[in-house]
């Protein structure tokens, strides 16, 4: 029996049931349940194609970016493990200074925008009189976000690096990127606030505290789970980073030695004003005006540890995020 | 900024004196005059709301006692959210809403634009529909507040603490694990919580907006025995509700708020038996909610 015709039956079972029906209208009951039949199946139709198409769409997406990711680590693999590669001088085909100079470079941009985006977006969420004015300022950190990477470097050479005389020079470069960062962290900071329940804040305003009260105890650590996922995800955007750089922090790695704290030499790790190529500069200038034998190798060895660097940021910031959200809520 | 000195005096007046029912005696005053001393804790003199041009509550007279349940009924959208949020003035929190007239409270207007708006929110304290429990411990949720007012002292808190869970009768239930989360918590348990941690501020006044409306019958019972425990400390409690029979069960007395209108008040025994206004009793019989 087919679905319908039992469908069918059970409408003209029901009838008798229900008293004193016509056949006119058991009739009529009988061939909306097959029509309905028939649409309900049609839907599952339709619903088994739709998921078809998603997943293959799913797919092939998941197929590109694995196989990337996998062909970089495949291919620098080798490289990325041998120990005196990832300590040594350019010179001597390692990657040390440069594995040193991204992230020192990261953390003086996290130093300089994390407080400046925490306060604009506190602002934008918490103060700003909803208007034209506020409405503007979103949509230009919006438009900020999106700007090409290669013109916020060249607008960090004429300003840091000419302007200012800073000369290339990791400070340079640690603007650059801060303007390069600043709209995202400020994007995601806000949604992590926004996405503090309402009742949140004005629970603690009810009870007689501040907005600046009420931000800081309440709705900061509320969000503080999806403001430190956002934050190391952005890290990971700004070590990859390598066009705003070029021209900013420039593309010398000079040697560095550890034991040097005189800030004022160019050898020393902590100078801010020494250039400092980073490793996806180190990439671009091994494929573009190499000198050295092996720059295939090295370039190959560089882009996998940078792969595995930021598999590793993103790894951490799902950790952390989970972590901090359950001592947040720790239901 | 004007300090407010609340009116203990007026404790003892309670809730069959208020005026919307009053005796022919009781002295009427004119919307904008400061209603004498001593008369009732908390009196609205045409306060309406605005949100831009659309005025969303029209003017509205009430007075609140100490030691009494008010409760503010009507449909969806009739306006009794909004005239609650006046009282502290949470409406000053949503743009573009403005409130006119005056609300009398210990002798300051706290619509004035100069009122000490903190110390207005610590005096007339709110408990809201969804329960808000902070992202803290059960301690914490309740000593944050005071300990931010400057309450210090390990001793204090743990006395405020204890005191203000018992006040809201969940002292029994959460003694062995004040710290845990506030969210850990059942609904009904959250939403005492949060009449706890707005009593550790000992105020005066309570503002309560639709606190059961998420709650089960059971925990909404529990909520309405802690209103009528709280009342007989000598506060007074405001309770928006759209359910007819808590507001029978747990007011003194009613309001009923029709289209942004205060349509009718009176002790809520004798408004729910036989209301005036057409409107209320459509209303009553179910007519429309």
């Amino acid at each position: 029996m087919t679905r319908s015709d039992k469908a069918a039956t059970n409408a003209a079972d029901a009838a008798p049931r229900a008293g004193a029906q016509t056949g006119a209208t058991r009739a009529a009951s009988a061939m909306d349940a097959d029509t309905a039949a028939s649409m309900a199946r049609r839907a599952r139709r339709s619903d088994h194609v739709a998921t078809g198409v998603l997943a293959v769409l799913v797919g092939v997406v998941c197929l590109l970016t694995v196989a990337m990711v996998v062909y970089i680590l495949a291919s620098g693999g080798t490289k990325m493990l041998d120990w005196s590669f990832l300590t040594s001088n350019p010179s001597d085909g390692g990657i040390g200074p440069e594995i040193f100079n991204s992230f020192y470079l990261l953390f003086l941009t996290l130093l300089i925008s994390l407080p400046l985006s925490l306060g604009a977006a506190i602002f934008l969420t918490q103060y700003a009189p909803s208007g034209p004015v506020t409405t503007c300022i979103k949509t230009i950190i919006e438009v900020l976000s999106s700007l090409p990477s290669i013109v916020v470097g060249l607008f960090g050479f004429l300003v840091f690096v000419i302007k200012f005389g800073w000369q290339f020079s990791i400070i340079a470069g640690a603007c650059a990127l801060t303007m390069f960062n600043l709209p995202i962290m400020v994007r995601v900071i806000q949604q992590a606030l926004e996405a503090v329940p309402r009742g949140q804040r004005d629970a603690g305003l009810a009870m007689g505290l501040t907005r600046w009260e009420t931000t800081i105890h309440v709705l900061i650590p509320s969000a503080i789970p999806a403001i430190v996922t956002g934050v190391i995800l952005s890290a990971g955007r700004v070590f990859g980073e390598a066009a705003a750089l070029i021209y900013t922090a420039g593309q010398s790695a000079p040697a560095i030695d550890f034991t040097n704290f005189d800030i004022t030499s160019a050898s020393c790790p902590w100078n801010v004003f020494r250039p400092a190529e980073t490793l996806a500069v180190h990439i671009w200038k091994l494929n573009s005006e190499s000198v050295v034998t092996d720059a295939a190798a090295i370039s190959a060895g560089t882009a996998a540890f940078l792969v595995a660097c930021i598999l590793v940021f993103n790894i951490l910031a799902r950790i952390i995020g989970r972590a901090l959200e359950k001592k947040v809520t720790a239901a | 900024m004007t300090t407010i000195e609340p009116e203990t005096s007026g404790a003892s007046a309670t809730a069959a004196a208020a005026p919307g029912a009053a005796p022919a005696d009781a002295p009427r005053t004119t919307p904008a005059e400061r209603p004498s001393d001593g008369e009732h804790l908390l009196s609205t003199r045409d306060v309406s709301v605005l949100y831009g041009d659309n005025r969303a509550l029209k003017p509205t007279t009430l007075d609140f006692d100490a030691g009494t349940v008010t409760a503010l009924i009507g449909p969806s959208g009739c306006g009794k959210s909004t005239f609650l949020r006046c009282i502290n003035m949470m409406n000053r929190e949503i743009p573009h809403c403005r409130v006119e007239g005056h609300i009398w409270y210990g002798g300051v207007d706290v619509n004035a634009p100069d009122t000490d708006l903190y110390e207005v929110r610590r005096r007339i304290g709110m408990v809201f529909q969804q329960p808000n429990p902070f992202n803290k411990s059960i301690y914490d949720n309740i000593a944050f507040a005071p300990r931010r007012h400057g309450v210090k002292g390990r001793k204090q808190l743990d006395q405020l603490v204890e005191e203000s869970l018992r006040g809201a009768a969940l002292w029994d239930e959460v003694k062995d694990d004040l710290h845990k989360s506030g969210r850990a918590l059942s609904g009904g348990q959250q939403q005492r919580l949060c009449i706890a941690r707005t009593l550790a501020l000992h105020p005066d006044v309570i503002l309560m907006d639709e606190p059961c409306s998420a709650l089960d019958p059971i925990a909404t019972l529990a909520i309405e025995q802690t209103v009528r425990d709280i009342v007989a400390t000598g506060i007074c409690v405001i309770i928006v509700t759209h359910n007819m029979e808590q507001a029978a069960r747990v007011s003194d007395r009613t309001a009923f708020f029709y289209l942004g209108e205060m349509v009718e008040t009176g002790p809520t025994a004798h408004l729910m038996k036989m209301p005036k206004d057409q409107r209320l009793s459509d209303y009553l019989t179910g007519r429309f909610s």
